[in-house]
């Protein structure tokens, strides 16, 4: 649980569009250790995804351009490796899940070929073990393999993203980037999804970075939560100390969101106004427009980051370090 | 799949039927006389009157349809009013020239516009694509009897590599199939690009790339399936539209094909031709259709699905044998 098997520093993407540069990911830092799961939270457009990407270093080439920052992923710099090497880390040592499973498999391929696919590019072996193993994967998911040569179209939503789920799992990875798996599904699906996920880990002791904006599934499912905001990582702690004392605005603001059964407020208090603009994001605190204890300082220079608990960083003027 | 084609060409019938009545009332309301042109300008007015008759042109238009689609379904396309020849003789030794010169400038410009579209879209945002971009969009904009007058010039009269008309040889098809086939090429091109772009940016496409798959693969294996579906569709389109359109290079270049053939017929009011020469141009644009369904249904299994019965593959039967050794 002590190694570091990924540590991203001061990460920073940017989007280059003809009349824009939108400033998606902006000098983060990360890191997860062997077997934890980390929550990255936040609204859409947070760059979330576009983190998720990085790792793997899949976003869109011609637009997406790395401004700086290091992602070693077990003792190796993944942005320093040739395309070569990098194709031998995705699918096989670091995976991904999708968002969307409706259109992350290929309409045209049977499931079962798709996941005989990852295993075969990975491993040095015939394709009937390859299919072999690609049916131990789809039984593991739960789904009879004799729907093996069955194309996406004739599956369910839940079942294309067990299939998504095989997919990522079929070489098992070290680390497992989850966006949103859970998030196009319905919440009973959610739920077997996620106890899923929960078994596979523990079987197979995966990392597991789990991209959400449903703090209920990150109580439930994650051991430290980074939570983000207009591309920054604003606050970031184990999930125990961000849930009971929460140290950034944004985050108190996304707790005053939720509903609660045993509160007496009838209301919710929702975080009044939007996200910056990415392309023109404020020159201070990136929050401060929607913070209610805002003052001139936070408006003046960008806050940096403050240890209030062993962990628990709050990127935050007002926030008070430990002791 | 046997029975959506049988069905499909039974469905050919209310078409085919509807395409004969569009042409005769066409003719019918046009002006022109082919009995006055047959006799020439000399012949009295009783001549013509007479040899109307005779023809059968002064019966109602009913009445000449109902002949007309007698004859056809117990084949006989008719004598032409002007060679007094059968007209399916004439059609029998002029369709072979209009196929083979469309067959073969099409294959031209799908083995030509297909990898070209391919290397576009790979290299997008770069001059490269720029480049073949621009040079499609001529060859698109041109029209086709621009390019065979040009190739006629360089290629006949100046190099005189090439002869300038007639396909006595082979070398006299190489004019008129790469002047039929730049503007399709072009076309093939543009539309393997755009379709292949659209296609690389899907959510799948990035699943493929993250299992680790070399860009070969992402392209060859996950994409140009996808993409080819929409290609298919126009190649299909084209294939018809040039079985028409081919008249241009059979006047130019003298290639005795069917377009020349109904041209002929239409300037001399052959109804005979004109009316069984679309017919059977219609038929085959049909068919043509026909055959890119089927060829749809066998890239893309959710047309496949939808009138295929459900057949188990062979990981079924793997999981069927566990089973039994299961049990036992």
């Amino acid at each position: 649980m002590e190694e570091n098997l990924l540590e991203i520093r001061d990460l920073a993407v940017e989007y280059h569009t003809d009349d824009d540069v939108i400033y998606a990911v902006n000098n983060i830092d990360l890191t997860v250790k062997k077997g934890e799961t980390l929550g990255l939270v936040g609204e859409t457009g947070a760059g979330k995804t576009t983190i998720a990407k990085s790792i793997l270093r899949i976003l869109p080439p011609l637009q997406a351009k790395l401004m700086s920052g290091e992602i070693i992923f077990d003792g190796q710099d993944v942005l320093k490796l040739s395309e070569k090497e990098m194709r031998k880390i995705r699918g096989n040592r670091i995976a991904m899940i999708f968002q969307d499973p409706m259109t992350a498999l290929n309409p045209i391929e049977t499931v079962g070929y798709q996941i005989a696919e990852a295993i075969k590019q990975h491993n040095k072996i015939h394709r009937s073990e390859a299919d072999k193993r690609a049916c131990d994967m789809l039984e593991m998911v739960g789904i009879p393999m004799d729907r093996f040569d069955e194309y996406p179209h004739q599956f369910s939503g839940g079942m294309k993203q067990r299939v998504v789920i095989a997919m990522a799992l079929a070489c098992n990875p070290g680390l497992l980037l989850a966006d949103e798996p859970t998030t196009a599904l319905d919440v009973t699906i959610q739920a077997q999804v996620l106890d899923m996920m929960r078994s596979l880990r523990t079987r197979l002791d995966t990392s597991v970075i789990l991209i959400t904006h449903d703090l209920g599934v990150v109580a439930d499912f994650c051991d430290s939560v980074a939570v983000t905001y207009a591309g920054e990582i604003v606050e970031r702690g184990t999930a125990r100390h961000v849930f009971k004392s929460p140290g950034h605005p944004y985050t108190l603001g996304l707790f005053g969101s939720l509903p609660r059964l045993n509160s007496t407020e009838r209301r919710l208090s929702p975080i009044k106004g939007l996200m910056p603009d990415p392309t023109d994001l404020p020159k201070g605190c990136r929050f401060c427009d929607r913070c209610p204890e805002a003052s001139e300082q936070c408006r003046e220079a960008p806050p940096a980051g403050v240890e209030t608990e062993p962990g628990h960083i709050v990127k935050c003027h007002l926030a008070k370090g430990a002791g | 799949m046997l029975r959506y084609i049988g069905k499909r060409l039974l469905m050919l019938i209310p078409v085919l039927l509807g395409i004969s009545l569009v042409v005769i009332i066409l003719i019918d309301i046009t002006p022109g006389d082919p009995a006055r042109m047959m006799l020439g300008t000399q012949a009295t007015e009783e001549q013509v009157e007479q040899l109307r008759e005779d023809l059968g042109l002064n019966d109602p238009i009913y009445v000449r349809y109902g002949r007309f689609l007698w004859n056809t379904i117990n084949g006989d396309f008719g004598t032409s009013l002007m060679t007094k020849r059968p007209v399916a003789d004439e059609m029998l030794l002029r369709l072979p020239y209009t196929l083979l010169l469309v067959s073969l400038s099409l294959v031209m410009s799908v083995i030509i516009g297909i990898p070209i579209g391919i290397y576009a879209a790979t290299h997008q945002h770069t001059w490269r694509d720029s480049g073949v971009m621009f040079l499609s969009m001529i060859c698109v904009s041109v029209p086709s009897f621009v390019f065979a007058l040009l190739l006629i010039r360089l290629f006949g009269v100046k190099l005189q590599w090439l002869p300038l008309s007639g396909v006595e040889s082979w070398r006299g098809w190489i004019l008129p199939c790469v002047a039929m086939g730049l503007g399709l090429t072009a076309l093939i091109a543009r539309q393997m690009r755009s379709d292949l772009l659209e296609i690389i940016r899907q959510d799948y496409i990035t699943t493929a790339r993250a299992k680790g798959l070399s860009e070969g693969k992402v392209i060859y294996r996950h994409s140009l399936k996808n993409a080819a579906i929409p290609v298919i569709m126009v190649i299909g389109g084209v294939f018809g539209s040039s079985l028409g359109g081919s008249l241009i290079a059979e006047q130019i270049y003298s290639i005795p094909g069917m377009g020349d053939y109904i041209m002929k017929g239409l300037s001399n009011r052959d109804y005979p031709v004109i009316q069984s020469g679309i017919l059977v141009i219609s038929s085959m644009f049909a068919l043509v259709i026909l055959l890119v369904d089927v060829i749809f249904a066998l890239v893309d299994p959710r047309i496949r699905s939808q009138y295929v019965s459900k057949k188990r593959g062979r990981m079924s039967k793997i999981a069927k044998e566990t089973e039994e050794i299961q049990a036992v």
